[in-house]
C-alpha cells in the first residue's frame, strides 16, 4: 500500500511539467491552428535557461525566481520565432507550418549545443526541498510534494486567465472564429503573438520546473514531443482540464509501468491512447475538429497528366546516366547512389499519400522502419534468404499500414497526423524495449546480401530496378482511376461519396500501398547497410521524408523523387559540418518563407519564364 | 461617408463584383437588394476588406481603406454583422459583447452593455447564456449588439431578417429604425423588400455584381421592369 501511494505521488509530480507543456501546445493550436512541433524544443530551452539562471541567482528566492524568469525568457524566444517564422506561413497549408516548426527544432538543437555543450547537465536541487519524507514507510522526495502542490495553482491561474480576463475571452473567441474577431477590430497578429508567448512560456516553465528531477540534455525535445501529443490527443485538443487529466493519467501509468511492466512502459502509453480514441475519437474532453487544409490550398492545382514525350525522353536519359555512371565512377558513388534511390522511394511513397491523398502522416517512418525490421528479423531469426525477405518486407509493412491506417483514418487533420506519429513512436518503443527479439538499442547486425549481390555495383543495380519499379507503380496508381478517386476524396469527401466513391476505403488502400512501398525501401536499406537500429523508426526519419516532400513540392508528382535526391546528397555533405542542423534548419525556414512552391515548383516556374518549358506540358 | 468606386472582386478565378460603384452618405440607411448570388454579401465583405478588391477603391470618411487589414477597418468605425451571424457559441452573451468592445470614437454614439440591453430586451434575460443556447433571432440581435459595442459610425448588416420568426423581424426593424434615428449610417443587404422598405430610405439593386438601380423606393416602385428583372418578388 505504501509503495502504491508513493508511486501515485511520483506520477502526480511528473504530471506537473507535462501538463504545463501540453497545455501550452493546446493553447497555441486553439488560436493559431498551428501544431507547434517545436514545442518540445521550448521545453528543452526552458531546462537549459533555467539551469543557467539557477547558477547565477542565489538561494531559494533565486531558485524560484529563476523558474519564473525562465518562463519569460522562453516566451520571448517564442515571440521571436512567431514573428520571424510563423507569421509568413499562417495562411499556408498545414504541411508548410509543420516544416517551418521543424526547422526551428533543428536550429534550437544546435544553438543549445553551441551554448551549453554536448554533456548532460545535472539539475540543481531546490533549496529547502532537498531530501525525502517518509509516507507509510516509503521515501518520497520533498520536491515531488512541492510539485504536486504547485501544479494545481498553475492550472488555476491559467484557468482564471482564460475564463475571466479579456485576453482569455479573445483567445476563446479566436479559437472558434478568428476572422470574425478581426472584423470586430481585434488585431489578430498581436493576439497570436501573445498566445505564442504564453504557450512557449508554459513550455519553458515545464522545462525549468523539472530540472531538480531530470536535468537538461539535448534529447529532451523529441523525448517529450510524443508524450505531449499523447496527452493532447487523450485529453482533447484545446481542452485545459483534458490536458490536466491526461497528463496525470499518462504520468501515473508510466510510473506504475516502470514497476510492474518494465519491458513495456512506452508501449503502455500508446495502448491507452489507442483505447481512448476508439471510444472517444476527439479525446476525453475534446470536441470534434473542423477539418482544415490538408496540405492543399492556394491556387487550384494544375491537372496531373501523363508525362509528355519530351519529358519522358529527359527522364529516360536521366535513368541511362544513372545506370552508367556508377560503372565508371569510384565505388563510393555506387553506395551513395544506392542510398539516394532508397530514400527517393521512401519519399515518393509519402508524397503519394500526402500530395494525392491529402493525408498528412507524421509517422511514415513506421513503414520504412517496419519493412526494415521485417526483413532483418526474418534473416536474423529464420535465416530467410534476401530475395524472400525483400518480398516480405513490403508485404509486412503493407499489412502494418492496413492495421495502423484502419485506426488512424477514422480521424482527420491534426488528429490523424498526431495519431500516425504516435503509432510510429509505438513501433519505435517496441523495437527499443523488446531486446530479446529486436536487439533493442544494439539493433540487428550482420545482415548482408547473398554472395551474388555483395558487390556494391550489383546491389546498386538491384536497388535501381526495385526502386524505379516502385516509383513507377506509384505513378501508375496516380494516373489510374484509383488515383482520381483518391484525389476526389482529398478535395471533397462529401462530393466523392455522392458519386459512389467509398472515400475511407480508397484512402485505406492508398495508405497500405504507400506503407508497402516505404517497406520495400526499408528492406533494401537493411541489406545496403547490413544492419538496422531503432532510429529507422524515429520521429526524425518521418520528418526527413516530410521535409523532402515539402522541398520537392507537394503539388508536383515528381516532387518526392527530386526532393529525395537533393536532400540525401545535401545531407551527405552537410553532416560533415559540426553545426549542420543549424544550417539545415535555417535553409528549411528560408525555403518555407521564400520559396513555398518547393524545388520542382520553383524550377518549373523558372523554366516557364526562360522558355524551356511551355506552360502546357509542365506537369511531370 | 462610404464610397465604392469601380470595385472588382474575385473568389479565386471567379469574377464576382464587376466595376461596382456605390455611395452611402452620413446618416443614411441604404438597402442593397438583389437575388441570391447577386453579390450583396461580397460587396459588404469587400468593404470590410475580408475580400480584398483586386481593383477599384473603397473610401470611408475620406480615407482610402482598400487593402487594410479588417481590424483596422473596424477600428476606423465600420461595423460588420455577417450573414451567418457568427456569434461565438462557446461564449456567453456578455462575453460575446466583450469581444466587440472597442474604444469610444468621437464621431459616433457610445454604446454600453446596458444601452444595448435596452435596445434588445430579449438579450438582457439571456446575458449569462452561451451563444449556442440562443434562438436564431436572439443570435441575430447579439451579433448586432456585439458590433455596436465597437461604437461604429457606420454598420454593414448582411440580411438581418433572414431566417427569423416574423414577430422578431418586427422587433428587428424597430431596432434598426431606432439606430437610424440616433444618426447611425447603415448599409444593409436584404431580399425581403418589405423589411427593406420599412427601414431604408434608399435602395440599390444588384445583379451579377453590378448596380442596376439606385434611388428611392418610390422610384423603384415606379419602374416595375427593374423589380421584375432583378428582384425575385
Ligand atoms: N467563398 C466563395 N467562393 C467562391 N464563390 C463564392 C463564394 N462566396 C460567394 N461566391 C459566389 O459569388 C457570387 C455572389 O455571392 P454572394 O455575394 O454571397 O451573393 P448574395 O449575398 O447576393 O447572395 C455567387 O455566384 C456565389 O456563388
Ligand atoms: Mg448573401
Amino acid at each position: 500500500m505504501g509503495l502504491f501511494i508513493a508511486q501515485l505521488l511520483t506520477g502526480l509530480a511528473n504530471a506537473g511539467a507535462l501538463f504545463m507543456v501540453a497545455s501550452g501546445l493546446s493553447l497555441i493550436f486553439g488560436v493559431t491552428r498551428i501544431v507547434n512541433f517545436a514545442h518540445g524544443s521550448f521545453y528543452m530551452l526552458g531546462a537549459y535557461v533555467g539551469y543557467t539562471l539557477m547558477q547565477v541567482l542565489p538561494g531559494a528566492f533565486g531558485f524560484w525566481g529563476a523558474i519564473l524568469l525562465t518562463g519569460v525568457v522562453v516566451g520571448l524566444v517564442g515571440v521571436i520565432v512567431e514573428i520571424l517564422v510563423l507569421r509568413p506561413v499562417y495562411r499556408a497549408p498545414e504541411l508548410f507550418q509543420l516544416v517551418a516548426t521543424f526547422g526551428v527544432i533543428l536550429v534550437i538543437q544546435d544553438l543549445a549545443l553551441m551554448i551549453w555543450g554536448p554533456q548532460d547537465l545535472l539539475g540543481p536541487r531546490a533549496p529547502g526541498l532537498k531530501g525525502i519524507v517518509r509516507i507509510m514507510g516509503e521515501p518520497v522526495p520533498k520536491y515531488d510534494l512541492a510539485l504536486i502542490a504547485i501544479t494545481p495553482f498553475v492550472a488555476l491561474a491559467l484557468w482564471w486567465l482564460i475564463a475571466r480576463t479579456r485576453v482569455g475571452i479573445l483567445v476563446r473567441a479566436a479559437t472558434q472564429d478568428r476572422e470574425m474577431v478581426g472584423a470586430l477590430g481585434v488585431n489578430q497578429s498581436w493576439l497570436f503573438t501573445g498566445v505564442f508567448f504564453l504557450g512557449c512560456a508554459l513550455a519553458g516553465l515545464g522545462g525549468a520546473v523539472q530540472l531538480p528531477k531530470g536535468g537538461a540534455d539535448l534529447l529532451m525535445d523529441f523525448n517529450i514531443l510524443a508524450s505531449i501529443f499523447v496527452v493532447v490527443v487523450i485529453g482533447g485538443m484545446g481542452s485545459l482540464p483534458g490536458a490536466y487529466l491526461a497528463a496525470v493519467l499518462v504520468s501515473v501509468l508510466n510510473v506504475f509501468g516502470v514497476t510492474y511492466l518494465p519491458q513495456s512502459t512506452l508501449v503502455l502509453m500508446f495502448v491507452v491512447m489507442a483505447l481512448v480514441l476508439m471510444i472517444r475519437p476527439y479525446g476525453l474532453l475534446g470536441r470534434e475538429e473542423v477539418a482544415g487544409d490538408h496540405g492543399q490550398s492556394g491556387e487550384p492545382e494544375r491537372p496531373i497528366k501523363p508525362a509528355g514525350a519530351r519529358v519522358r525522353l529527359i527522364v529516360a536519359a536521366g535513368l541511362a546516366v544513372l545506370a552508367v555512371v556508377p560503372l565508371l565512377a569510384p565505388s563510393w558513388i555506387a553506395i551513395l547512389a544506392t542510398d539516394i534511390l532508397i530514400f527517393c522511394l521512401f519519399a515518393a511513397s509519402l508524397h503519394f499519400l500526402l500530395g494525392l491523398g491529402g493525408l498528412v502522416s507524421f509517422g511514415h517512418a513506421a513503414f520504412f522502419g517496419g519493412g526494415a525490421y521485417v526483413a532483418a528479423l526474418l534473416v536474423a531469426h529464420a535465416g530467410t534468404p534476401m530475395e524472400l525477405a525483400l518480398l516480405l518486407a513490403p508485404l509486412g509493412a503493407g499489412l502494418l499500414a492496413m492495421i495502423i491506417g484502419w485506426v488512424c483514418l477514422r480521424l482527420t487533420g491534426v488528429y490523424f497526423a498526431m495519431l500516425t506519429l504516435a503509432f510510429a513512436q509505438l513501433l519505435w518503443s517496441l523495437a527499443y524495449q523488446w531486446g530479446e527479439v529486436t536487439g533493442g538499442d544494439d539493433g540487428l547486425v550482420d545482415i548482408w546480401p547473398p554472395d551474388w549481390a555483395t558487390s556494391n555495383l550489383v546491389f546498386f543495380y538491384l536497388t535501381l530496378v526495385l526502386c524505379i519499379g516502385g516509383i513507377l507503380a506509384l505513378r501508375h496508381a496516380a494516373h489510374a482511376p484509383f488515383g482520381y478517386a483518391l484525389r476526389a476524396a482529398r478535395d471533397s469527401a462529401r462530393q466523392a461519396e455522392a458519386t459512389g466513391i467509398h472515400t475511407r476505403a480508397v484512402q485505406w488502400v492508398a495508405f497500405a500501398l504507400a506503407g508497402a512501398m516505404a517497406g520495400l525501401a526499408g528492406g533494401l536499406f537493411v541489406f545496403a547497410k547490413g544492419s538496422v537500429f531503432p532510429n529507422e523508426l524515429e520521429i526524425t526519419r518521418s520528418f526527413d521524408a516530410l521535409i523532402v516532400v515539402f522541398l520537392g513540392g507537394v503539388k508536383t508528382l515528381s516532387g518526392g523523387v527530386v526532393g529525395g535526391a537533393v536532400f540525401e546528397s545535401a545531407k551527405d555533405m552537410l553532416t560533415r559540418f559540426e553545426y549542420w542542423r543549424l544550417a539545415l534548419g535555417l535553409t528549411i525556414i528560408a525555403v518555407v518563407v521564400l520559396a513555398p512552391e518547393g524545388i520542382v515548383g520553383g524550377l518549373r516556374r523558372l523554366g516557364e519564364r526562360i522558355g524551356l518549358l511551355r506552360p502546357s506540358e509542365q506537369e511531370t | 461617408m462610404l464610397e465604392l468606386a469601380q470595385i472588382n472582386s474575385f473568389y479565386g478565378k471567379a469574377h464576382v463584383l464587376r466595376a461596382l460603384s456605390l455611395q452611402v452618405s452620413r446618416g443614411q440607411v441604404v438597402a442593397l437588394l438583389g437575388r441570391n448570388g447577386a453579390g450583396k454579401t461580397t460587396t459588404l465583405k469587400s468593404i470590410m476588406q475580408l475580400v480584398v478588391p483586386r481593383s477599384g477603391r473603397v473610401r470611408f470618411n475620406g480615407a482610402d481603406i482598400t487593402g487594410w487589414p479588417a481590424h483596422r477597418v473596424a477600428r476606423a468605425g465600420l461595423g460588420y454583422v455577417p450573414e451567418e451571424r457568427r456569434i461565438f457559441t462557446d461564449l456567453t452573451v456578455l462575453e460575446n459583447l466583450e469581444v466587440g468592445r472597442q474604444k469610444p470614437r468621437q464621431d459616433a454614439a457610445i454604446w454600453s452593455r446596458d444601452a444595448l440591453f435596452e435596445l434588445f430586451p430579449n438579450l438582457a434575460e439571456r446575458r449569462h447564456n452561451r451563444g449556442r443556447d440562443l434562438s436564431g433571432g436572439e443570435q441575430q440581435m447579439l451579433s448586432i449588439a456585439r458590433t455596436l459595442m465597437g461604437n461604429p459610425s457606420c454598420v454593414l448588416l448582411d440580411e438581418p431578417s433572414e431566417g427569423i420568426a416574423p414577430v422578431i423581424i418586427e422587433d428587428m426593424a424597430r431596432a434598426i429604425v431606432q439606430l437610424r434615428d440616433q444618426g447611425l449610417t447603415v448599409l444593409l443587404s436584404e431580399q425581403n423588400l418589405h423589411f427593406a422598405r420599412a427601414v431604408a430610405s434608399r435602395a440599390v439593386v444588384l445583379d451579377r455584381g453590378t448596380t442596376r438601380f439606385s434611388g428611392s423606393f418610390a422610384d423603384l416602385d415606379a419602374s416595375p421592369e427593374i423589380r421584375d428583372a432583378w428582384l425575385s418578388v
